[in-house]
């Protein structure tokens, strides 16, 4: 209950922002932030809770973002309804993905390479395709009404994305005391083990790619409706995949507040080497290169593991 | 629809090409085979040695082919350091630790060369970068014929190199048993660097054929990994002729795929070779199953 | 309640388990012995389904769960440890325990509260907290035994839980081991540690080279010197005399 307090404080903290912060330009810092939280949280429950790490995940951002813009620009489906469907469709592929890997055993580095793969393919086929608007890209046509799901105001947009974030913590903190995610941590510390006292492995790592999936998608459904333009490589491309995954171990995998923090840290050096550098194309990616590899190679619990130095537990979950 | 006029340009471009992917894949399946690691840092470093290649001749005047002499040394020192004081002491027990690292490393690389060379595409002009031979009624340039036999040369010569060197031997006893290399002496993180720095090594062949006929950017690395990967499964991995075999198929499949499909529709079947290899036949085409 | 029947299993051209068959009762302790190298551990890893069989069937409580995953096996009642420990290393030892727990329990708090139980009843209640990873051989065997218990099983598979354990603390295992089975756990055992098998074992199987060579009460087959050097070696002799002479 006391995280649950510390998580909803932080939340209502977070929402005043827009009320305090006017300049667009750090709203939007805050914005991509949060924005960073989240999909550093989507593959948290994947890769940080049931230890099956994704070099793709932008696949299933991707298809959210592409669900809510092309079933809003050809059939003209209201982008809240886009939503529940991108992040349908963000789960489902994400359990097809899942069934046809752990169906076939892929695990460890394997798994992350063949993520990526289908991320690829799915990169190719949105570049041939009509309907997405191939390679040129696709785009929302704007009509800045709540209803539509765009906003005059930034701070709007902030809400919303603060709301999935919210939606996704919560999933998260529900995980640490549950049986899905006590389950899912027996399965990333040692899957026969778990099998041997009755776990479907199989079955937890599909939840996990399903909630996973399903988080990554609402991503995608707010990138699409704030920028209104996609193309192949925003979607499917590696940045995203990468931001995900960097976000979750900088700030330390399998743990609820990991991914904030990391978001929080990775943001705050960007937006200091700006100013320290100025605008350099790629510093900014230099940087999260390097902290990768610092982490990596000396502290591979990411940052939560600083909050407690007495403990050596992975999982980092209090009871 | 496939009139063979057309479709057998498009198969000798598709072994030709192949060959070269070949040539970096080696050194993948190289590292594979032994340290039982993904270097997803392969991409960056071919680009690098790519560059080096570049300002060798900007700089200096100096001929691709003649860069032969440095590059692959300069890579093997590179790739020799970089398995010593970063990869090697990154696992931590798990190998997606090591993909993690590698992975880190090719942004970091990636973007260095994008701060300081900007991502502007840079070719090297050479007089025989236009001309072609005839094979068999089909016109291939130069460059290509010149760096499909370098890859052969190259696969016989790291496969002769394994089998009858001491230190060929010591690789592949840590390759097959490590810890019983251990115990009979041989310096295993030693070894480890060594293979490292030769498949880096072989990345520096690769950038001296590839440069006459290719072009460099900073994300010129991109197009090559997942093929590289696709190559390593497909021929299995660790095999050199699995490599050489895999290349060429690859290569096929892509320029024949495109002839079909269209350029960049063309490249889905190679990643859903590396998919279904990796469900179906993780072992490789040629491989058995442990 | 088990019933094993003509089971065999070839790796790579070798019989790793060559046509056993075995009855286990409800409610009793038997034992599975025999050299190292026996197939004792893939025969535990046929049943619990770990490993497909080549050819007989397994069946438990009245069912047929030939080739059944682990998990439905788990499921169904019949539940191993490792020999080999494998916790989950980074979590604690109550953490590890209600894993096993959650098999019949959906709620939390209340599989946590049952990790608490279990522990005490295998001697951990003292450690709840500890990180699973820094438990000591003997602790972590326990705790193989306690996750397994927690899924309340039929029957128990207990593969070398003593192995590894200086006498004392495998003097105090054994009654931890009885009272499980007074509790209504019936329980087979693959044990090296003779002293055990004398104390525990109301049924022992003598198994060499994927083969059951002798079956009975543990006393009369180790009691019997031609039983001891025919078939289960010098190496096993020895052990027999150190298990003696250590009790």
């Amino acid at each position: 209950m006391k995280r649950l307090f510390l998580l909803l404080a932080l939340f209502a903290a977070m929402a005043l922002v827009p009320l305090v912060v006017r300049s667009e330009f750090w709203l939007n810092v805050c914005i991509l932030t949060v924005f960073s939280a989240l999909i550093g949280q989507a593959w948290n429950i994947l890769g940080g809770y049931a230890g099956q790490f994704s070099f793709g995940h932008a696949l299933f951002f991707g298809v959210g973002a592409y669900a809510v813009a092309v079933l809003q620009v050809h059939l003209g489906v209201n982008p809240w309804i886009g939503l529940i469907l991108g992040a349908a469709f963000g789960a489902g592929v994400a359990v097809a993905v899942g069934w046809l890997t752990f169906r076939y055993g892929l695990r460890g580095s394997y798994f992350a390479l063949v993520t990526l793969a289908f991320a690829e393919v799915f990169r190719i086929l949105a570049n041939s395709t009509p309907w997405t608007g191939a390679g040129e890209g696709i785009m929302i046509k704007l009509s800045p009404r709540p209803s539509m799901m765009q906003f005059k105001d930034l701070g709007h947009y902030y809400w919303l994305l603060l709301a999935m974030t919210l939606a996704c913590y919560l999933t998260v903190w529900w995980l640490d005391r549950s049986r899905l995610g006590a389950r899912m941590l027996a399965v990333r510390d040692n899957e026969d083990a778990a099998a041997a006292i009755g776990v479907d492995a199989f079955a937890v790592k599909l939840q996990a790619m399903a909630l996973s999936g399903l988080f990554m998608g609402l991503a995608g459904v707010f990138y699409a409706q704030r920028y209104l333009y996609l193309d192949p490589g925003i979607a499917f491309g590696p940045t995203e995949s990468v931001e995900a995954l960097l976000v979750a171990i900088v700030g330390g995998i399998g743990t609820l507040f990991g991914p904030l923090m990391g978001a929080v840290v990775l943001h705050a050096l960007s937006e200091g080497a700006q100013v320290a550098l100025g605008s350099l194309p790629g510093a900014n990616m230099v940087i999260y290169g390097t902290v990768l590899v610092l982490m990596v190679l000396f502290m591979p619990r990411g940052l939560a593991s600083l909050t407690r130095p007495r403990s050596r537990r992975k999982g980092g979950r209090d009871a | 629809m496939l009139n063979p006029t057309i479709l057998w340009p498009a198969i000798l471009n598709g072994v030709t090409t192949g060959a070269l992917y070949a040539l970096i894949a080696l050194g993948l399946t190289l590292i594979y085979g032994v340290l039982h690691i993904i270097n997803f840092a392969h991409g960056a470093l071919l680009m690098v040695a790519l560059y080096i290649v570049y300002f060798l001749f900007r700089l200096f005047g100096l001929a691709p082919y003649l860069s032969l002499a440095i590059v692959p040394p300069v890579m093997f020192a590179l790739g020799y350091a970089l398995q010593r004081g970063v990869i090697g002491r990154a696992g931590h027990g798990r190998d997606e630790n090591i993909l993690l690292v590698t992975l880190g490393l090719s942004i970091v690389i990636e973007n260095l060369a994008l701060m300081l060379f900007s991502s502007d595409t840079q070719t090297v002009e050479t007089a025989y970068g236009f001309s072609t031979v005839s094979v068999l009624g089909a016109f291939i340039p130069v460059p290509k014929a010149v760096a499909f036999v370098g890859a052969v040369v190259t696969a016989l010569a790291l496969w002769a190199f394994m089998s009858r060197t001491d230190l060929g031997r010591a690789i592949r006893a840590v390759a097959k048993e490590r810890k019983g290399a251990r115990l009979v002496g041989i310096d295993v993180d030693h070894v480890y660097a060594m293979s490292f720095g030769i498949g880096v090594g072989v990345l520096g062949i690769a950038a001296c054929l590839l440069m006459p006929s290719y072009y460099v950017t900073p994300q010129v690395g991109h197009g090559f990994i997942l093929i590289a990967f696709t190559i390593v499964v497909l021929g299995g991995m660790g095999s050199f002729l699995g490599a050489l075999i895999g290349g060429i198929v690859i290569g096929v499949v892509e320029a024949v795929g495109g002839l079909m499909l269209g350029e960049s529709l063309g490249q889905i079947g190679i990643f859903a070779i590396f998919i279904l290899i990796l469900l179906f036949r993780p072992q490789g085409l040629l491989g058995h199953r442990a | 309640m088990l019933d094993v029947s003509n089971l065999s299993k070839t790796f790579g051209g070798l019989r790793a388990v060559d046509d056993v068959s075995l009855t286990v009762a409800e409610g009793s302790i038997s034992a599975l012995i025999g050299p190292n190298g026996a197939g004792k551990t893939t025969l535990f890893a046929l049943i619990t389904g770990f490993h497909r069989p080549d050819g007989g069937a397994v069946r438990f409580m009245g069912r047929d769960v030939t080739g059944e995953k682990p998990f439905r096996i788990a499921r169904a009642g019949m539940v191993r440890t490792f020999q080999i420990v494998q916790p989950f290393a980074g979590q604690t030892v109550r953490e590890n325990i209600a894993v096993g727990a959650h098999l019949h329990i959906a709620d939390r708090t209340a599989a946590l509260s049952k990790a608490e139980d279990v522990a005490r009843k295998v001697g951990l209640a003292d450690r709840l907290d500890v990180d699973a990873a820094d438990l000591t051989v003997a602790g972590r065997k326990r705790l193989e035994v306690a996750r397994a218990l927690a899924t309340d099983p039929k029957l128990l598979l207990l593969d070398e839980v003593m192995a590894g354990l200086n006498p004392s603390e495998i003097r105090d295992v054994i009654p931890v081991i009885r009272a499980i089975r007074d509790s209504g756990v019936t329980i087979l055992l693959i044990e090296h540690v003779m002293q055990a098998v004398m104390e525990l074992g109301e049924q022992a199987w003598v198994l060499n080279q994927g083969r059951l060579i002798a079956e009975g009460a543990p006393r009369s087959l180790a009691g019997d010197p031609a039983v001891i050097e025919a078939y289960l070696g010098q190496g096993m002799a020895r052990r027999l005399a150190g298990g003696r002479a250590d009790a």
